[in-house]
């Protein structure tokens, strides 16, 4: 297993230094454009939040895996972990927010030690869409995970979770040794207790992240490929597939680095732009919520410590009419947004 | 002066063609966009052909675009060396069967 940047001491661990490799080189010198520049050519700068939709809640950065694209940095060794208390807050804005999408984010959200209690409490405010983003492993981790595919279809939870190919070779590099057959027999056990079967109401959708240093293929025709390769192979049967962009941060911009690939990374992607995804970037109709209670435009932007541009900075002070509006926080790893047909944590956006 | 003959930033410039002969050129990347469609063979199977027959010409444009292709639609790489070893088997194929005309006209001169 890899270990986090965090436990490594690199450098890149801290998001200034991040920042500044974002900000410096081939886009100081001119050879690319700033993200800012490219979305003025089309009238698109300050990019401003709408109205917002999909709350998502970071529980925390503790998780099973260490995967080497994450973008969260997260592993067995990070101990910022919600508190019951921050929950008690989140829990107040859920029942007042007009989202209609309520998205639980980790690390692995089910080692936060009150997930379980959060869910149940969350669950009775009765958000349209309830959302835990799963890594599958964890389900068979541990015994005390073994009975999760019960637990989330007692609430009715809307399940997602992450498989880079429908082949063990590519999913393992990604996501380390094993990690495959876990994935498998985890969906195995969520398919059984009716998740993501093809008349069921308990969704099932699988995330696609590139195990690369290349952009995700067309979101329609991985999905067909994924469907057949999981069912004749496996006969796991899942609702959607979501292609996601890897982002240039945290462990995913380690790994540019140190392949090499970060400049032509960057240049696919600003070559990739399109003008189009931008009006429909995530950050304009999410906010982020850290585990311990910041607000942020995104999940990268937290992770980057570029807090939303408001008066309102804290889960404590909530306002969801001052939080409107609000420019958001932009720099070139939002190029990863933009590319191709767009990407969010809902896949594409065009 | 440029040192080689190949250039990866060349690849980049593909679509200037169109400068020095824009009704051609358009023509051109026209039929190409139209062939990679889905059609009765698949995005995915034309991604492949292409790449078997980017090695063929040895076309290192080629090589770099499609190997890239095929990585963003999910294709492995053992199944692109299986398509490399179809392009390997035409040409190889393609060469020795023209021993049948160096046969026929060795059987014809000699006595
Ligand atoms: S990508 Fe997801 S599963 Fe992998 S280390 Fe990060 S949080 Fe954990
Ligand atoms: S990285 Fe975040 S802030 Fe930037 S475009 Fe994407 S969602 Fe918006």
């Amino acid at each position: 297993m890899i270990k986090s940047l965090h436990q490594r001491n690199s450098e890149l661990a801290k998001s200034n230094r991040q920042l500044e490799i974002l900000s410096n080189g081939i886009f100081q010198n001119g050879d690319l454009p700033k993200f800012k520049d490219k979305i003025a050519e089309t009238g698109q700068f300050p990019l401003k939040a709408k109205k917002l939709e999909i709350l998502q809640i970071n529980v925390g950065y503790m998780c099973n895996q260490v995967c080497e694209h994450c973008h969260v940095d997260a592993g067995p060794d990070r101990k910022e972990i919600m508190t019951r208390d921050t929950m008690r807050q989140c829990l107040e804005v859920i029942k007042n927010t007009g989202a209609h999408t309520l998205d639980l984010t980790g690390g692995a959200p089910e080692m936060n030690p009150d997930f379980r209690w959060f869910v149940e409490e969350a669950a009775k405010a009765g958000i349209k869409d309830f959302i835990v983003r799963s890594n599958l492993t964890i389900i068979r981790a541990n015994k005390k995970y073994y009975d999760l595919p019960d637990f989330f279809k007692k609430h009715n939870v809307h399940v997602i979770s992450s498989m880079p190919h429908w082949t063990k070779g590519k999913t393992d590099k990604q996501r380390g040794n094993g990690v495959f057959d876990k994935s498998i027999k985890a969906l195995q056990e969520l398919n059984a207790v009716g998740y993501g079967m093809p008349d069921s109401d308990l969704r099932l959708d699988l995330v696609y992240n590139p195990s690369g240093a290349f952009l995700p293929g067309n979101q329609a025709s991985m999905e067909k490929d994924f469907k057949k390769a999981l069912l004749d192979d496996f006969d796991i049967n899942f609702h959607n597939l979501f292609t996601i962009t890897n982002l240039p941060i945290a462990r995913f911009l380690d790994y540019l680095i140190a392949s090499e690939n970060y400049e032509d990374y960057m240049y696919a992607l600003v070559e990739a732009y399109n003008p189009a995804a931008v009006k429909n970037v995530m950050c304009t109709n999410t906010l982020s919520i850290s585990w311990d209670g910041f607000l942020y435009d995104c999940d990268f932007n937290q992770m980057l410590d570029l807090p939303v541009n408001s008066k309102v900075k804290h889960i404590s002070e909530y306002n969801e009419e001052l939080l409107e509006g609000r420019t958001i926080m932009i720099s070139q790893h939002c190029y990863g947004c933009t590319a191709g047909a767009g990407s969010s944590c809902q896949g594409s956006v065009t | 002066m440029q040192k080689t003959y190949y250039d990866p930033a060349d690849l980049k410039k593909f679509g200037k063609i169109t400068e020095w002969n824009e009704e051609l050129g358009n023509k051109f990347f026209d039929y190409y966009a139209k062939v990679f469609e889905e059609g009765k063979l698949t995005a995915r199977e034309k991604s492949l052909i292409a790449l078997a027959v980017a090695h063929t010409e040895q076309c290192p444009y080629c090589i770099d675009a499609y190997t890239q292709d095929g990585l963003q639609r999910g294709i492995t790489k053992e199944e692109m060396m299986e398509a490399l070893h179809v392009g390997a088997a035409i040409k190889g194929g393609a060469t020795l069967v023209h021993g049948v005309q160096m046969m026929n006209k060795v059987n014809k001169l000699e006595m």
